[in-house]
């Protein structure tokens, strides 16, 4: 065989078989190394090292790469860096948003609001736009636990089953306790859940209740409900210490309605009339254009007033409440189309506030009590209830549904202390939080952008969640647990929601379509909405003497003592979204407070208590005891509040939050009581104040309250002047002197100004429909990946925000007293105003940067060229907007910003990063970019499709977030864009495409006209309606 | 009609013949470095370690270590730069402008002046590249940068490239200015090193003096060099703070955007300038027994150089003021009403105390000739001109256009020890030019030497 084998040869130098290759012949690799030519060793030795060293060094310059890897099976609908959009909506308790949910690459990164939706309406606000943040919240809970323990869902199922088990066979009681459910479907699923477990109680409660109002509509109507209001329809609206706009009921939706009849035009010259009472100065109160202060124990009275005013009663409840007699009268004159509101939680009181609007023929018109909504249902006495027997023993297994009731609950601290003694306790919050790790099992739900789900705002109006992402986490859904638990198998909640809608509304939909493209329908609007029942007239049967009387004995005209005014924040809300950066970030709208729990107290009560402010925050804790507890906080002299009434946000105090919204303030919640069944935000007796001296100096991002009297930054006038001379305000506009006229100072240039071909963004904000509620804020952080800087960095007054709301109270100093004009009124007018880059065509930044990194663009954009950037700031300090924002440091992957910055600095957060905005690096300024980047979208679809940019068709992610569309963007050389037809933009004719364009409309004005950059941006004044009289102004 | 001028005052007394000069100027080369000269420079070395370290965390931290935020983009920094650009002045004023009006007292300051001059640039550039926010790029960002539309180059409307210019021109002239004139006094040294047997000391400034010969022909070539220099310069001394004025100047904020500045600044610049020379030459003379050559006549000259600047300097405030009162433009108007009365009023009231009231005591002829007053308002007088730039840089961007943004400036120790940083490498560059070079021009002095002073035997 050995003969006949065949061979082959390596190669030519087998077949010689030299005596060179037999010697390597049993190497794989011949190594000619550099041994075997020892002449050059020292120099190749140099050589090597210095190539390797040039080579290691040079190699030490590059960036660190992180590698992007491709899809091997591409899903169908992701597209790289192509959006998809989802509808879908926001819920968190009875908050209620219809919202869409952008996404790249698989992950949500931004939310907007769905104009489909009749009840929101494409409004959104700043909780709304954040939470997308909280879905990368590194706090979540990764996978169910028990008690401390990991674990997963079949082993706790099994064990929570048993335990149900056993405590149906021994008969005792099952409670689930959650706020406010809208969802149909996880009601049924709790249905199902009762149905197995028949002793089991849902047990509904909200942070901030409404079961006072709830039964006085009950005792009114003889129906526990919250009516609709409609705000457009009021001519005249007065609110009781409801803050509508910002924390009541539905600011959403209210904040829409309220600013149709804020707008003020040259067509439309009337607009509603506001009138406020209130102790805090609360955003809605801010708005208003009359505003009475009045304690807490004088609330019922004025209700009680504006009753025997409106109902002709000579008697005087209380008196000397300014405006109150005015706006009784006022709500007379306007019968049907005015609307009276009340923060009170005090059954009473609704009923009085009932029988106003009753008597003033509002229901019907502003408040439809035939579509009634399901934003708050909370049952303060059955959950007063359920703490007892939880105390005493009678509860034997608990769910605590998406809730934290031993935080946020008056009696949390009672109720997590015996929760121990509960033999079954379940959480399904998605994070560890105060009441989950006091609990027996974590039985974690998905963040609503991963599950499937349904709400129902109001009866008749649907609307649909989907996920937008998988599940990061093994959490499941809480309704599929519940079904879990009470026995079934194969338990797809996807489906379960399907079914459901097949069930209820495939008959009733009136499209003729069949089921899946009805459901397809559903699911790409996100909502599905059959309108309010026929309209059913309500009589009001309320015993309006009783209620009378109950409000006689319990408020007081002229309370002496101190007292507190619980209020929710309108950044962190009631605390469920407190480990959110960018709402601890988003300032006060009103103290333009960041980061920091505090409380307000009047310029009057301050100087009582020795209490100092200086301008940069820097204050001294009060010790405030109320209601039995104590509680000490850093105070705020605050500008509008009522003297003798201290103010205090919940929201604040966490303990179990994760690391950003730990180690803030105090929990207030305890300070609330259970007053004749409901729960009493207010103290009003036995309050006590005293100073510690302990020192604390506030984060404030305007440490400025006053604007100083300088018209050429806010113009405002009454509307009775606006109607007789619209521009009125123009002829104290600067003027200068030549040698033959004066003339405008805007109108004289250096420059010979640009040529637009093309577009010519600009933008227009209108202050009246401007209610200062920050939602742009947040929309803009997100869109841009704005950097959140912390506490620290605030102190040192170097927010990131790239539009900023400044808010400015009026000051009773005559012009000139500069001192006297830094100091506001007692009870100050003001006046908010979106401040971001101006986008100016004579831009003063762009001629002072050496380098050239910021430049004018073809479109009248100012832009920013990170890359160019070298961070000289000479941009900065010529801005006379102060837009520019620099980055001092590092505030992406840097453990210094770590606590405050997650989305920078985990790789859980770094998901929401958008990934058409560069994340800037130390060292560079940036500012607004008009989102630039939906302006080179919106041109690349439009071309791609062979078109011209249709008009809305880009937007800015601010105008996209405003609910009252105070902020418009467009194009100002498209003569049919909405924002030339407000502005009645005129080009001039000679340079069509040039940089001058005048606007028309008498309310539009440049912030700094006179200094002649030439802002692309026009706001249009602030126009107040009040009388002219100095007595009533 | 004859003119008879009064007989000036002699320039150097003491009746030193021309061996005096060499003998004078050189012990110091040539000896060794005294105890108080030890002291002097191990301390100014501590000075500069401690800056170089604030400098080190400035620039692995970020700008962020600074006191600055977002309405106020610049503070110490700035204030610094400007503040050491105008004591770079005197020096170029003096060897140039002087030179040129024939003045013949400024020989005996000149070559202090200029030394002072160079230093005080340096340390002046360093905080436009320490105020970067990405140092790195700031040197390459100047040059064009090739694409495809074009070259790119940097913006020449900026202030701050002109800047660049101005300063990086004014360094090389005044550094050619200085040496040139140092070269005949190297020689010296090397020819009495040589004497002496030294070959080290003969080698090394030998090669410092370019092997100087002191022939008729290089001594002509030297002069018409050092004339056309000096012609050269005295723009540059009007030119370089005009420039730096412009940072402000043509800016929109109230409080920088006035007319004024350029004149104003110059003015400045020479006040700050004089007055360190006055400083560190009254040290000096003292600490090297230079009296004859620096006498009280050459102090009482320069002080009546700095109560003319401070004079036109405060000229300058009061009629920033009437400008900001006559034009009543609301910003403009409420800026100054600021500086007087805001939160920074101790900032400007010093600045209004140390430079326009304290020079005014040099009409006194008594003050004006005491060396400790003059030593005590020349550092007064460089206070001012710190407070001045201080307050025309923070207290108009801290509360300029709309009231929102308006915020205090509070420095860090980062900001004071950039500052510390540039003393001590002030203070130690001075003191080894003191030591290795020689402070006063000696070629020049023995010029006068003859015709200004009289012989005592």
């Amino acid at each position: 065989m050995s003969e006949i084998k065949k061979t082959y040869w390596k190669g030519l130098s087998q077949l010689k078989n030299d005596s060179d290759y037999v010697k390597h012949a049993d190497k794989e690799f011949v190594d000619m190394g550099v041994e075997n030519d020892p002449r050059h060793s020292r120099r190749d030795f140099l050589k090597m090292m210095g190539f390797s060293v040039t080579a290691a060094s040079l190699a030490a310059c590059e960036a660190p790469i992180r590698k992007a890897i491709p899809y091997v099976n591409k899903p169908v609908d992701v597209d790289p860096s192509i959006a998809n959009y989802y509808a879908s909506t926001y819920t968190s308790g009875g908050d209620y948003c219809s919202i869409v949910v952008k996404t790249r690459e698989g992950r949500p990164i931004k939310v907007d609001g769905n104009s489909l939706s009749s009840v929101t309406k494409g409004g959104t606000s700043a909780q709304v736009e954040a939470s997308v943040l909280s879905l990368y919240d590194n706090y979540r809970l990764r996978g169910p636990k028990a008690g401390e323990k990991s674990s997963d869902w079949e082993t706790i199922d099994k064990e929570i089953i048993a335990k149900l088990g056993e405590v149906a066979a021994k008969g005792g009681q099952v409670r689930i306790v959650s706020n406010t459910l809208l969802s149909p479907s996880t009601k049924a699923a709790i249905e199902k859940f009762k149905a197995k477990y028949p002793t089991t109680q849902h047990v509904q409660y909200d942070q901030t209740s409404y079961y006072g109002l709830l039964k006085a509509n009950e005792e009114s109507f003889g129906k526990a409900m919250i009516p609709s209001y409609d705000f457009s329809k009021a001519n005249t609206i007065v609110s009781v210490g409801a803050d509508f706009l910002g924390t009541w009921l539905s600011p959403i939706e209210f904040t829409k309605q309220y600013a149709v009849n804020r707008e003020v035009s040259e067509e439309k010259h009337d607009m509603s009339r506001h009138y406020q009472f209130e102790s805090n100065l609360s955003l809605t109160g801010a708005n208003a254009d009359y505003r009475g202060q009045i304690k807490p124990s004088q609330e019922g009275l004025v209700v009680a007033q504006l009753y025997n005013i409106v109902t002709g009663k000579s008697e005087k409840a209380i008196d000397k409440i300014s405006y109150l007699e005015k706006a009784g009268q006022e709500l007379l004159a306007n019968k049907g189309k005015s609307l009276v509101v009340s923060g009170s939680n005090d059954k009473a009181v609704q009923l009085v506030v009932n029988a106003i609007n009753d008597a003033l023929g509002n229901y019907g018109s502003t408040i439809l009590a035939n579509q009634p909504v399901n934003f708050r249902q909370g049952n303060d006495e059955l959950m007063d209830a359920f703490v007892a027997e939880v105390e005493g023993g009678k509860v034997d297994a608990v769910i605590f549904y998406n809730c934290n009731p031993v935080y946020d609950h008056p009696k949390g601290d009672k109720l997590g202390k015996s929760l121990k003694s509960v033999s079954l306790s379940v959480s399904t919050s998605i994070t560890p939080d105060e009441t989950a790790s006091l609990v027996g099992y974590m039985a974690p739900d998905h963040h609503y952008l991963e599950s499937w789900g349904d709400a129902e705002p109001k009866p008749g109006f649907y609307s649909l969640s989907q996920p937008a992402i998988t599940p990061i986490f093994k959490t499941r859904h809480a309704g599929e647990s519940f079904m879990v638990w009470a026995g079934e198998t194969n338990v797809d909640y996807f489906s379960f929601v399907k079914n459901n809608w097949n069930n209820w509304f495939a008959a009733k939909q009136s499209s003729g379509l069949d089921f899946e493209t009805f459901w397809d329908k559903c699911l790409y609007d996100g909502v599905l909405e059959f309108g309010s029942d026929a309209s059913t007239a309500v009589t009001f049967a309320g015993d309006v003497n009783a209620a009378i009387s109950a409000i006689n004995t319990n408020y007081k005209a002229s309370n002496t003592g101190f007292e507190v005014v619980i209020y929710e924040s309108y950044g962190v809300g009631n605390g469920s979204q407190a480990n959110n950066p960018l709402l601890q970030e988003l300032p006060d709208p009103i103290t333009k407070a960041v980061w920091d729990h505090y409380v307000t107290v009047s310029q009057k009560d301050a100087t009582a208590l020795n209490l100092a402010n200086d301008a940069e925050g820097n204050t001294q804790y009060l010790s405030i005891t109320a209601n039995g507890k104590t509680v000490e906080l850093p105070a705020i002299i605050q500008p509008g509040q009522t003297p003798g009434t201290i103010g205090l946000a919940i929201g604040y105090g966490r303990t179990k939050v994760g690391e950003v919204g730990k180690d803030i303030g105090v929990n207030a919640y305890p300070l609330i009581t259970l007053v004749n069944g409901s729960l009493n935000y207010n103290a009003t007796a036995g309050v006590k104040i005293e100073n510690t001296g302990k020192a604390f100096q506030v984060a404030q991002t305007q440490i400025h309250q006053t604007y100083m009297g300088r018209e050429n930054v806010v113009q405002e006038s009454l509307l009775s002047e606006y109607k007789e001379h619209p521009d009125h305000w123009k002829e104290n506009s600067p003027k200068v002197t030549k040698w033959d006229e004066k003339v405008e100072a805007s109108s004289l240039s250096l420059w010979k100004g640009h040529d637009y071909k093309d577009h010519h963004w600009g933008m227009a904000i209108d202050l009246n429909t401007c209610t200062g509620c920050g939602a742009c804020v947040v929309a803009c952080n997100v869109e841009n990946n704005v950097a959140i800087v912390g506490k620290d960095e605030v102190i040192r007054r170097r927010e990131m925000h790239w539009l900023r709301i400044d808010r400015y109270y009026s000051s009773e100093a005559e012009a000139g007293d500069y001192l006297g004009l830094e100091k506001a009124s007692e009870n100050p007018e003001v006046v908010f105003q979106p401040m971001m880059c101006q986008h100016c065509n004579n831009a003063s930044c762009e001629t002072v940067c050496p380098v050239a990194a910021t430049t004018h663009s073809t479109e009248g954009l100012n832009q920013m060229v990170y890359n160019r950037c070298i961070g000289t700031r000479y941009c900065a300090n010529n801005c006379p907007y102060k837009v520019r924002r620099f980055n001092w440091f590092k505030y992406h992957d840097n453990q210094q910003f770590y606590q405050a910055n997650p989305a920078m600095n985990t790789d859980l957060g770094r998901m929401v990063l958008n990934p058409d905005v560069t994340v800037r690096s130390r060292g560079v300024m940036e500012k607004c970019s008009f989102c630039v980047q939906r302006i080179q979208a919106g041109k690349l679809t439009a071309k791609k499709e062979r078109r011209t940019v249709k008009d809305g068709e880009i937007t800015t992610a601010c105008s996209a977030a405003c609910s009252t569309g105070a902020i418009i963007f467009g194009d100002m050389n498209d003569d049919d864009s909405r924002l030339s037809k407000l502005l009645k933009i005129e080009r001039d004719p000679k340079r069509k495409y040039g940089i001058d364009k005048t606007a028309a409309n008498p309310r539009a004005y440049r912030v700094l006209e006179d200094i002649g950059v030439k802002p692309n941006i026009f706001y249009l004044t602030k126009i107040r309606n009040k009388d002219k009289s100095k007595e009533n102004a | 009609m004859q003119v008879t001028s009064s007989i000036r005052e002699t320039l150097v007394t003491g009746g030193k013949s021309v061996h005096d000069v060499s003998e004078d100027i050189s012990r110091q080369v040539e000896g060794k470095p005294t105890r108080l000269w030890w002291g002097a420079f191990g301390f100014s070395f501590i000075l500069l370690a401690l800056g170089f370290y604030s400098l080190c965390v400035l620039l692995w931290n970020g700008v962020g270590v600074w006191g600055l935020n977002k309405t106020v983009g610049w503070a110490w920094d700035i204030t610094n730069f400007v503040w050491w650009v105008g004591i770079g002045h005197a020096g170029t004023l003096i060897s140039a402008i002087l030179l040129l009006f024939r003045q013949k007292w400024r020989m005996s300051i000149n070559r202090a002046a200029e030394a002072m001059t160079i230093f005080a640039v340096i340390c002046a550039a360093t905080f436009p590249f320490a105020h970067m926010g990405r140092l790195w790029l700031g040197f390459y960002w100047v040059f064009p940068l090739p694409n495809t539309w074009g070259s790119l180059w940097a913006n020449f409307n900026s202030p701050l490239l002109w800047d660049v210019f101005a300063i990086s021109t004014y360094f090389s002239v005044s550094l050619v200015f200085w040496y040139m004139g140092l070269i005949p006094d190297f020689a010296v040294i090397r020819d009495r090193a040589v004497r002496s047997g030294n070959k080290i000391r003969a080698m090394i400034y030998n090669s410092l003096s370019f092997g100087w010969s002191g022939g008729a022909k290089t001594w002509s070539r030297y002069e018409s060099v050092a004339l056309i220099l000096a012609g050269l310069s005295t723009p540059l001394v009007l030119s370089v703070h005009t420039i730096v004025s412009m940072d402000f100047a043509t800016s929109v904020i109230p409080g920088w955007h006035t007319t004024i500045f350029p004149p104003y600044f110059v003015a400045g610049a020479i006040f700050s300038g004089f007055a360190m020379v006055l400083t560190l030459l009254i040290v000096t003379r003292k600490v090297f027994k230079l009296e004859d050559y620096i006498t009280i006549y050459h102090i009482e000259l320069m002080n009546i150089i700095i109560i003319i600047t401070g004079s036109i300097v405060g000229i300058a405030y009061i009629t920033e003021f009437f400008i900001a009162w006559y034009g009543q433009v609301p910003a403009e108007y409420y800026a100054f009403y600021n500086r007087a009365t805001g939160p920074y009023w101790w900032a400007y009231w010093s600045m209004m105390t140390c430079n326009v009231i304290s020079p005014q005591l040099f009409w006194f002829k008594k003050l004006r000739t005491n060396i400790v007053a003059t030593f005590i308002l020349s550092i007064i007088v460089n206070i001012g001109m710190w407070f001045e730039r201080f307050v025309i840089i923070v207290t108009s961007l801290h509360r300029d256009y709309l009231p929102s943004s308006w915020s205090m400036f509070h420095p860090t120790i980062y900001d004071v020890g950039e500052y510390v940083l540039t003393f001590g490498f002030f203070f130690c560059a001075f003191l080894l030019f003191a030591k290795f070079f020689p402070v006063v021009n000696m070629a020049e002095m023995k010029s006068i030497i003859k015709s200004s002073s009289e012989k005592k035997h």
